[in-house]
């Protein structure tokens, strides 16, 4: 039997990237439409949000912030690297960004926590005897960085699997669409952000 | 052309046989069969609702059914039309079918995404279905899901909101196929404005669902955090705004509609040149009219909110808008009759259909006005007069144009040929009864009667009366056109390559369409719809 | 099947764009300490709208991609903006 390879036919890289940016739009307006909540709940709510905001350790968040805009110039690294053909680059710095990605993952963890010590977690009675601004501001900070660190987590298992393909072989100086286009993912979960920081650390 | 080095593609054998071969395969068309025939068994399941819910409303007071179970029927009855069947529909059929062909390629862009929406889409469907039956009873929020209702009721709410989500991914990511398809796969020679208008109509599609269905999803992930996690967003006794849900919700709910509307229009757009042998009317007029209705579609959402309480100002702005995007609809129309005219008209089934689109969209189109004014809309709001509008638009548009599409490229599809003598019969059960059917629901709307009432006062029965007779005849003509189709499918003569004397690519490939589509990938060299003598068939 | 085209970033400028995406980060960190009240917000905004850019043209190489992948990129953001602006057409006339 005589083979078509056409309806399996391997995607080219022009195709698959603009493939991605197709999908990180649809990403884009997932995140919209919680960022228009936001700005709704914000222009209503102006004094609750800001003193509500004050409770968020802005320490933290730069922190995080930083380990962000550094995993994001890493993973272009990586890109960099695989496209010179320097394997051993390219695995480090894969590597270096997963970490990244864990830390800010381990500090959101923290932060986390420590608001559930103080039993500000949506539908908690501390939070319902708050003033409705400052309970929709935490209800706002956990859905959007809830989200966003289910982005983490999504990416950084894409990033591990390349890190799988890159030592097997299968991307490689010729090929490495996946790469970028985990890549193009993992800058993604760091614009979203770049406006959240400001949105709920920095208000106050 | 024809070719017998290839098999067609409901012969092919490929790694897996039999029904492997066919729910793991990654063929555009065997992905476009298995969407078909998906949406013909859920939308046998919603016309019989439909047709319960008729049933019940014959005459007033209780007939056949409980008023609770009448919430459950409209809602499911609206999940599965809405978001199992109008909004992949044409676009997951006739697109996945014809959009690589049409463009001279061999599959879409991703094919194994392809499959893999398709099994979302199915995913997303059973648990709407299965809603009616898991947890607390029914959902009996109507499809929209507003709250504060869709967050207090006890009906296993979530499950159809999950359905809504899943079934939105599998939206976005055929549309995210066929932008990159459009872009990356055209033959050589294929420029933009050589492009059928069918797929410029997908193009426009695409983007919408790709850039307004997120939205939905995200607020379908707040409705169930509400529910779950009392968050709060939507809820006034926590400083919420039920308004705003209402602005998400119709931010992607009214793109919506062009995603159903714009491939029906794209199919019929294919169907008036072929059966009038003549070129399309103003090609570029209807290119341009389908982006701009995809551009300011997604700008007129308030236009379901003007009862809600939203500003002078926003409602103002958005009646404005909902006029403006008459204006490319009815640049289409005039270009579908301007097409004919002049034309050697045929008037087979297809043509049929597609003159009743225009009909029936004009209906819909112009009592949508109605709506879209603000003085208006206060008196028609909710009544049966947008159930009539709204009907008219989704079913006698998109379905129509469904059907439409259906006996145009049945033969090339199946390689058959249905019995048009029935099919025509069918039609004018269709047609009668529908307009039997959806034409009083204006009348006793202007009355005033609610949509969504399991009762009502005894003005309304000759209308009520009258809509439950059209439904039955509506239900009939469905059923003597399913059954032309299956007799076709076993017994039919076998079909030509080109039956209608198209023009366009798929008419220059065998019917059924080989595996591979094309054995070698043609050169583009003119515009589409060229009816010359030497363009003539070859039949 | 590789395209000749293709940019490759050097790791200098990665290191020169990540440095000014730090000294953004810091300014917006020290800016919004000091209360400037409303305007705090629209600054903090504005350089994240930078930052953005930044990150958007560089470190996803949109510089170097083809004319309509930047239409598009810029064309759903404005998209975006404009389906803000309109709720709050809603919102801000109440």
């Amino acid at each position: 039997m005589t083979v078509h390879p056409t309806h399996t036919e391997h995607i080219d890289s022009e195709t698959g990237k603009l493939g991605m940016w197709i999908f990180l739009f649809t990403e884009l307006f997932l995140f919209g439409g919680l960022f228009l909540v936001y700005a709704i709940f914000r222009a209503k709510y102006s004094p609750e949000f800001h003193h509500a905001a004050e409770e968020l350790n802005a320490f933290i968040g730069t922190i995080n912030t930083v380990f962000l805009l550094v995993s994001s110039m890493t993973v272009a690294g990586a890109l960099t690297a695989m496209q010179k053909g320097d394997r051993r680059m390219t695995l480090l710095l894969l590597t270096v960004t997963i970490m990244l990605a864990g830390l800010f993952m381990v500090n959101k963890y923290f932060e986390w926590s420590h608001k559930f010590e103080y039993g500000i977690f949506p539908g908690s009675p501390v939070l319902k005897n708050m003033p409705h601004g400052e309970l929709l501001f935490f209800g706002l900070y956990y859905m959007m960085t809830g989200l966003h660190a289910l982005h983490v987590l999504v990416g950084m298992v894409l990033l591990s699997i390349n890190v799988v393909k890159v030592k097997a072989g299968t991307v490689n100086s010729e090929r490495f669409l996946m790469l970028e286009n985990s890549a193009l993912y993992w800058h993604l979960v760091d614009l979203i952000w770049i406006f959240l920081f400001p949105l709920l650390y920095l208000i106050t | 052309m024809g070719n017998e080095t290839q098999p067609s593609y409901l012969e092919y054998q490929g790694r897996h046989k039999g029904l492997a071969g066919w729910l793991l395969s990654t063929d555009h068309k065997r992905i476009g069969l298995l969407y078909l025939y998906s949406i013909v068994v859920f939308f046998f399941v919603a016309a019989f609702l439909g047709l319960l819910m008729r049933i019940e409303l014959i005459a007033p007071g209780k007939t056949i059914m409980e008023p609770q179970t009448y919430n459950g029927l409209f809602t499911i009855h609206g999940i599965i039309m809405i978001f199992v069947i109008v909004i992949p529909g044409l676009a997951a059929v006739f697109g996945n079918f014809f959009l690589p062909i049409l463009i001279g390629a061999r599959d879409v862009a991703f094919p194994k995404l392809n499959l893999f929406s398709w099994y979302l889409y199915i995913t997303g469907a059973v648990l709407g279905v299965m809603s009616q039956f898991m947890g607390s009873g029914p959902p009996d929020t109507g499809w929209t899901f507003y709250v504060p209702y869709s967050v207090e009721s006890a009906t296993s709410v979530i499950w159809a909101l999950t359905a809504a989500f899943i079934l939105g991914f599998s939206s976005i990511l055929t549309g995210l196929n066929f932008i990159v398809t459009i872009h990356r796969m055209r033959a050589p020679g294929m420029k933009w404005f050589r492009m059928p208008l069918f797929p410029w109509a997908l193009y426009a599609t695409a983007w919408i669902q790709v850039l307004a269905t997120p939205i939905v999803g995200i607020t379908l992930l707040m409705v169930i955090a509400e529910r779950v996690l009392n968050i709060g967003f939507f809820d006034p006794a926590l400083g919420g705004d039920p308004v705003l849900f209402q602005h998400l919700f119709w931010i992607y709910s009214h793109p919506a509609v062009y995603i159903m509307i714009l491939p029906a229009m794209g199919v019929v757009t294919e169907i008036f040149p072929t059966f009038s042998q003549k070129p399309v009317f103003g090609y570029g007029a209807i290119v341009v009219s389908s982006l701009a209705i995809a551009f300011v579609g997604y700008f007129v959402w308030g236009h379901h909110m003007f009862t809600s309480g939203m500003s002078y100002y926003a409602r103002w702005f958005f009646s404005f808008l909902t006029f403006i995007v008459a204006v490319p609809s009815a640049i289409k129309v005039f270009n579908w009759i301007s097409t004919m005219y002049g034309g050697s008209i045929d008037l087979k089934p297809p043509l049929l259909y597609a003159i009743s689109f225009i009909f029936l969209f004009m209906i819909g189109g112009f009592t949508g006005l109605v709506l879209g004014s603000l003085a208006t809309n206060v008196q028609t709001h909710d009544t049966a007069f947008v159930v009539a509008h709204f009907h008219y638009i989704i079913f006698g548009g998109m379905g129509f144009a469904f059907f439409a599409g259906m006996h145009y490229w049945y033969p090339k599809m199946f390689g058959k040929m249905y019995n048009n003598r029935v099919a025509n019969i069918a039609w004018g059960f269709n047609f009668v009864g529908f307009n039997l059917l959806y034409f009083p629901h204006f009348i006793i709307g202007i009355q005033g009667m609610p949509r969504r009432s399991y009762d009502y006062l005894p003005q309304f029965h000759t209308g009520h009366f009258l809509s439950t007779i059209g439904a039955f005849i509506l239900i009939a003509g469905l059923l003597l056109m399913l059954y032309n189709f299956i007799r076709a499918g076993r017994r039919g003569e076998k079909a030509p390559a080109n039956p209608w004397h198209g023009v366009t690519l798929e008419w220059k490939i065998p019917s059924p369409p080989p595996h591979e589509n094309f054995d070698e990938i043609p050169e583009i060299t003119s515009r589409p719809y060229f009816f010359g003598s030497k363009e003539k068939t070859n039949q | 099947m590789r395209d000749e085209k293709n940019h490759i970033s050097t790791y200098r400028s990665l290191v020169t764009v990540l440095v000014i995406l730090l000294a953004l980060t810091t300014i917006s960190v020290l800016i919004t300490g000091i209360h400037l009240g409303p305007v705090t917000v629209a600054v903090a905004l504005l350089i994240a709208s930078v930052k953005v850019a930044i990150v958007i043209t560089q470190f996803m190489h949109l510089k170097f991609e083809n004319l309509f992948l930047k239409l598009a990129v810029s064309g759903v953001l404005t998209l975006f903006v404009l389906v803000i602006v309109i709720t709050f057409i809603d919102y801000f006339f109440r």
